[in-house]
């Protein structure tokens, strides 16, 4: 494979029992998604696209078919190495956020780190990094209960890219956040996106980060019928 | 670290939920330290009263004596063995005759156990030197049980008959010099204590005796004779027994509190597992494996334990140490224990029962807590994430 290919599906399938039958959630997925992507899989609710996230984020296993990221086969990875896989390499964020309330920010973003046996020097260091991209440095202490929508989706943000991952998965990131937030996070990630070269793909169906995305997989009924690539972004290369 | 930093957040967040699960932990372990603490009070309180005013430093027996079997009474009395005399002597034990007999309190007979003593021992915590006097009449002392359930006081000419070792029967009235307030009963119920003399004169069994009391206080050496050693284990062994099944009740009592208690904490997991579903996926996501988030509840569930302790040591400990100082008023039906147990009940509580009954209380609440946790191995992080159960 590739090297600069971290994600890479092949004939990929997945179905889910419902009662006596199965629902196919993915059929014949093939794709490659390579490194310092700014990628997006779109397509309307139940197409599939958290469904392919997931397995892209050793989440979950295909029924049939390869995943294959990071050079590991996620359908053959034990739950320690699939853990491990995410621990290390893979970023997360969610559309509720998934902040752990009990920690303020700067324990929530440092809780990736922790898991990573890092020492305090460095643990601060890489924390205070994050936070200065998302600019909310100066919420460190607060508590997630005391965070608007946006602020909090920064946060979560920031916690997915402290350890400098290789892969960031966002699940409908701007999903609960009004048009202004949305476009700050959408800022906020491809300026990460360019920093620290992290790939990162998205699920979405919202119009606003489409338009941000320099790659676009639509996906309906769990099939890819289109993949296109921008140049830039598809603000720069209107809309397709 | 991680792992107990977060449990420790998640049970501060969790507030009032945690504090009564640690109060009710904190009630079941200090109620197990108590019932423990007064049963092994009651158990060390009757074994010393026991030691005291009747097994001393331990007994030798007639061969024949069977205290279970009082139709061996009879032929239980002989001639001290030249070896124990030597003791007697040398103050270091003192005989005791035993033989039946019976008296007439209100013209009313009842059966008793005639003991002679001798009036100047000091082995034994009985007042026998109120047997001392120079009176015409033969002296007698009699426990608070005895003079209670036979309405005899201090003065009281009473008669009293027995059979001498030719098995005639003899009477003779006594006077009652002494009612001696002991918490033994079994120096007490149905027993009159004369002159160790005087009842061998009467029952023509001179020089004789049916044990022999060693003192308790002295170093001896190892002493063999005819008459069979009863040693203090030996002696205890009925208290021992009747504590041990007493006990039992104690042990449902606290095992009941610890099945409350546990109870709490299994539901308190049990509802953790589904509504922290999301975060549980959400830890499976940052790449924590299933064992790690388990170990977290199960952590949290311990930490129960552990502050549970801590707790009760606070507002518990200082009642204990008052309670061991006061003791416990026992009611005055306490007789019907059938050990001896003063007018207050002093509990005991060794390090080892409170060191002991804290680890019990930790590892029994973190096993529990661990338990419903099972759930989580079979969680997929996709299910956990969308915040459904399986």
């Amino acid at each position: 494979m590739d090297d600069h290919i971290l994600i890479q599906t092949k004939d990929m399938q997945k179905k889910f029992p419902m009662g006596q039958s199965e629902l196919t959630a993915l059929d014949n997925i093939n794709l490659e998604i390579r490194r310092g992507e700014f990628a997006g899989i779109v397509g309307p609710s139940g197409s599939g696209k958290t469904t392919l996230l997931n397995i892209i984020g050793s989440l979950d296993i295909p029924t049939s078919g390869s995943a294959v990221v990071l050079g590991e086969r996620i359908e053959e990875l034990t739950h320690r190495r699939a853990a491990q896989l995410r621990n290390h390499h893979i970023g997360f964020i969610f559309q509720t956020f998934n902040l752990l309330p009990v920690y303020n920010v700067y324990e929530n973003v440092e809780f990736p780190l922790l898991l990573l046996n890092m020492t305090a020097v460095e643990r601060r260091s890489k924390v205070m990094d994050a936070l200065e991209w998302v600019n909310l440095a100066d919420r460190a202490k607060s508590r997630p209960a005391q965070l608007s929508g946006g602020q909090s989706q920064r946060v979560a943000i920031a916690r997915a890219i402290v350890k400098r991952p290789e892969i960031v998965l966002a699940d409908e990131p701007t999903a609960n956040l009004d048009a202004e937030n949305s476009h700050h996070i959408l800022r906020t990630m491809e300026n990460i996106n360019q920093e620290i070269k992290s790939t990162f793909v998205f699920s979405t169906h919202d119009e606003k980060v489409i338009r941000y995305l320099h790659r676009k997989i639509t996906l309906e009924d769990g099939r890819v019928t289109a993949d296109k690539k921008f140049n830039g972004d598809l603000k720069n290369n209107g809309n397709p | 670290m991680v792992t107990l930093k977060l449990a420790i957040r998640n049970l501060i967040g969790a507030g009032l939920r945690t504090w009564l699960n640690v109060i009710v932990l904190s009630f079941a372990f200090l109620a197990i330290i108590t019932t423990q603490g007064l049963l092994q009070g009651m158990n060390e309180q009757a074994a010393r009263a026991m030691i005291e005013a009747e097994v001393a430093g331990g007994q030798f027996w007639h061969p024949g004596y069977d205290p279970y079997d009082p139709l061996t009474l009879e032929e239980a009395h002989g001639p001290i063995p030249q070896e124990l005399l030597e003791l007697i002597q040398n103050s270091a034990a003192t005989p005791v005759l035993i033989i039946q007999g019976s008296v007439y309190p209100g013209g009313r007979m009842r059966t008793v156990l005639l003991k002679g003593i001798d009036p100047i021992q000091e082995i034994i915590a009985i007042p026998s030197h109120f047997l001392a006097t120079g009176s015409q009449t033969t002296p007698a002392i009699i426990g608070n049980r005895m003079a209670r359930n036979t309405g005899l006081q201090i003065g009281d000419l009473v008669t009293i008959q027995w059979r001498d070792r030719y098995g005639t029967f003899d009477a003779q009235d006594i006077e009652i010099v002494q009612i001696m307030q002991t918490s033994v009963p079994t120096i007490d119920n149905g027993q009159i204590w004369l002159p160790l003399g005087r009842l061998q004169e009467l029952a023509e069994m001179s020089g004789e005796a049916t044990m022999v009391i060693l003192s308790g206080t002295k170093n001896l050496p190892a002493i063999t004779s005819a008459w069979p050693f009863q040693n203090v284990d030996m002696l205890l062994k009925d208290l021992n027994d009747m504590v041990a099944s007493k006990s039992l009740g104690s042990t449902i009592f606290y095992l009941l509190l610890m099945f409350l208690a546990m109870l709490a904490i299994f539901d308190t997991q049990v509802l953790a597992v589904f509504r922290r579903r999301k975060e549980i996926g959400t830890l499976m996501a940052l790449g924590m494996t299933r064992w790690r988030v388990i170990s977290i509840f199960t952590v949290e569930g311990g930490i129960h334990g552990v502050v549970a302790v801590l707790v009760g040591a606070v507002y518990g400990f200082p009642l204990l140490w008052y309670f061991t100082r006061v003791g416990w008023a026992l009611p005055s039906n306490t007789d019907s224990y059938g050990f001896a147990i003063g007018e207050k009940l002093f509990p005991v509580f060794p390090i080892s029962l409170i060191l002991g009954t804290a680890l019990l209380v930790m590892i029994v609440t973190t096993i529990v807590s661990f338990l419903p946790l099972q759930r989580i191995l079979k969680l997929k992080p996709t299910a956990a994430l969308r915040g459904r159960a399986q």
